[in-house]
């Protein structure tokens, strides 16, 4: 079942075409990886998915209902939640705050909102520094939290923007974990990222851009063999043999 | 013992003017009360939400002429003002946010600046509706100043209950959201333009409230007194700042301070000045004493410079280091 489309989506910044015609699709419980060599447009495509930049043209649906334009806030409240790539804590807050500020987009209450957070904070591993203040945590566990404050506005759709980028071995694995267990609770998953270990091990179809453009879409071993692919990111000479 | 200060300080504040029937420090008392309403309605939507407003006179002044034009026109009991003064500063937030909610961060205090010059200009040259320059006067209901101590106080205890019981709420998460980082709000399903309007909204009833009670209180308004820049909304922010940004007590200890220091300048150092020139007979004294009374702005600004300076996050924000401080000071001295 298509949960999620992208169809010729076209975004310009003043003459440069960031993403140019680009188009995918995504099953419902997979897990799609999106990625390209730097300035390739992958950010951006998340940001015209949420609504922070405005579409030049192209449309964007989600569980057959035309999201484009909508607010950024309502596409949260239909299912959609993201992280940012520059991790946003709400600095001042504790990291239970910071759960509870985005479990409160689908209760109502002070109390339902925390036993959300807690369960959240529970499933991500981060139960035990729910007493910190965010800005104060590691960049390591500032990556869990985005992840942990977007599972807490219980999204059918993530978009994870370069969350494991920064990390250390150990952490990686973790991460890797954590994106596997969210898949596992029925979440699909939309995720940009540059290492590769991450990407090609967690992916069930990877969809390659580089310039705006589409380059390659596949199962992972396709798409590393992909010439284009190798070409984008390490240029021609390798992509002859 | 610190779970039963906020009582403690209830009842004192209950019985004070039972006790102290100076009507001048009953006057003082009342100020603070509705310094407090004030300081409280600019955290919420300055401390809390993040949205810095220059403009609280605006709501003030709307909410003082509201009961003031309901008694002077209608001959209706300014009392009703306290209703309609924040009923009315709220449909001048409204439009008003609606708008300038675009902006963000000193563009948003620059137009709400705005808003407090605008408010003044036309309360000024509107003169069939406002008198203008004459201002308004209406008859005090009472003689004594107890009936409005208890008016200003239950309206003090209100503000601070009413933002501590917001602010553990949903709405008090979204604001707090909203003043971390708009973006990662949104992303989070908060719909940043509407609770920002919300936040404003409630700082402006509560201020209209305020300027309703003033209006009441004092029996006489014009426009460069209730919708005065440096009176009302600059002395709204220090109050804020000085007892700390984003806290819900701040604003109290800040009313009372900077009302205070505002007297302590007014009065010339409690009259130092002025019984040093007659005890002197120095013409320098007797005319240092006129200037400083009108030098309370230039108090606030050195107010304000030690505050940023040494507590930044306010007298309650930075409570604990305050504690610190004065008890290491004394340690020391006991130590030498």
């Amino acid at each position: 079942m298509i949960l999620f489309e992208i169809k010729n989506l076209v975004k310009h910044f003043g003459g440069l075409a960031a993403v140019n015609d680009v188009s995918f699709q995504v099953e419902k419980g997979e897990i799609f990886g999106l990625i390209g060599p730097n300035g390739s447009g992958k950010t951006t495509i998340f940001n015209c998915i949420s609504n922070y930049y405005p579409v030049t043209s192209g449309s964007i649906s989600f569980k057959d209902q035309n999201i484009t334009g909508m607010k950024t806030n309502k596409i949260c409240k239909i299912g959609i939640g993201r992280t940012f790539q520059v991790v946003k804590p709400l600095g001042r807050l504790s990291v239970l705050d910071n759960v509870i500020a985005a479990a409160f987009s689908k209760v109502q209450t002070k109390q339902e909102a925390r036993d959300v957070a807690m369960e959240i904070l529970e499933f991500c591993g981060l139960s035990h520094r729910k007493e910190v203040i965010a800005k104060s945590l590691p960049i390591g566990e500032r990556k869990r939290l985005e992840i942990t404050r977007a599972m807490a506005t219980r999204p059918e759709l993530l978009l994870l923007d370069e969350t494991a980028a920064g990390l250390n071995p150990t952490e990686l694995d973790d991460a890797i974990d954590l994106i596997k267990k969210i898949r596992d609770k029925g979440v699909t998953i939309i995720i940009v990222e540059h290492i590769m270990k991450v990407i090609m091990s967690i992916s069930d179809r990877i969809h390659a851009i580089n310039f705006g453009q589409t380059i390659a879409e596949g199962i992972p071993k396709e798409v590393s063999n992909n010439r284009a692919v190798i070409e984008a990111y390490l240029g021609e000479e390798y992509a002859q043999g | 013992m610190k779970k039963f200060m906020p009582l403690i300080l209830l009842i004192i504040l209950i019985i004070f003017p039972l006790v102290i029937q100076n009507a001048y420090y009953q006057h003082l008392m009342i100020l603070v009360f509705i310094w407090v309403a004030i300081g409280s309605g600019w955290n919420v939507i300055a401390g809390f939400t993040g949205q810095v407003s220059f403009g609280d006179a605006a709501f003030f002044g709307t909410g003082a002429y509201t009961a003031g034009l309901l008694a002077h026109h209608f001959q209706i009991s300014a009392w009703w003002g306290m209703a309609f003064g924040g009923i009315m500063a709220m449909a001048v937030a409204f439009p008003f946010g609606w708008i300038c909610f675009r902006l963000r961060g000193a563009y948003f205090a620059l137009a709400s600046l705005a808003l407090n010059e605008v408010c003044r200009h036309i309360a000024t040259i509107a003169e069939p509706l406002t008198q203008g320059m004459v201002g308004i006067l209406i008859m005090p209901t009472f003689v004594s100043k107890i009936p409005y101590y208890y008016i200003a106080f239950v309206l003090a205890v209100i503000s601070v209950v009413f933002v501590q019981v917001v602010m553990q709420s949903k709405w008090g998460y979204y604001f707090l959201s909203i003043r971390e980082d708009q973006d990662a709000a949104e992303s989070l399903g908060i719909d940043t333009h509407r609770y920002k309007m919300v936040s404003l909204n409630i700082a402006a009833f509560l201020t209209g409230m305020a300027g309703a009670l003033f209006m009441n209180y004092m029996g006489f308004i014009d426009p460069e007194v209730v919708f005065s820049l440096h009176d009302i909304s600059i002395m709204a922010i220090l109050v804020g700042i000085v007892g700390g940004v984003g806290t819900i007590y701040g604003p109290a200890v800040g009313a009372f301070v900077m009302v205070g220091v505002h007297e302590f300048f007014r009065t010339g150092f409690f009259g130092f000045f002025k019984g040093m020139a007659a005890l002197t007979g120095s013409d320098f004294l007797n005319v240092a004493a006129k200037y400083i009374s009108h030098a309370h702005v230039l108090g606030f600004g050195i107010l304000v410079v030690l505050v940023i300076l040494y507590l930044p996050n306010g007298i309650v924000g930075d409570w604990n280091k305050l504690i610190g401080r004065f008890f290491s000071i004394t340690k020391k001295e006991a130590a030498t």
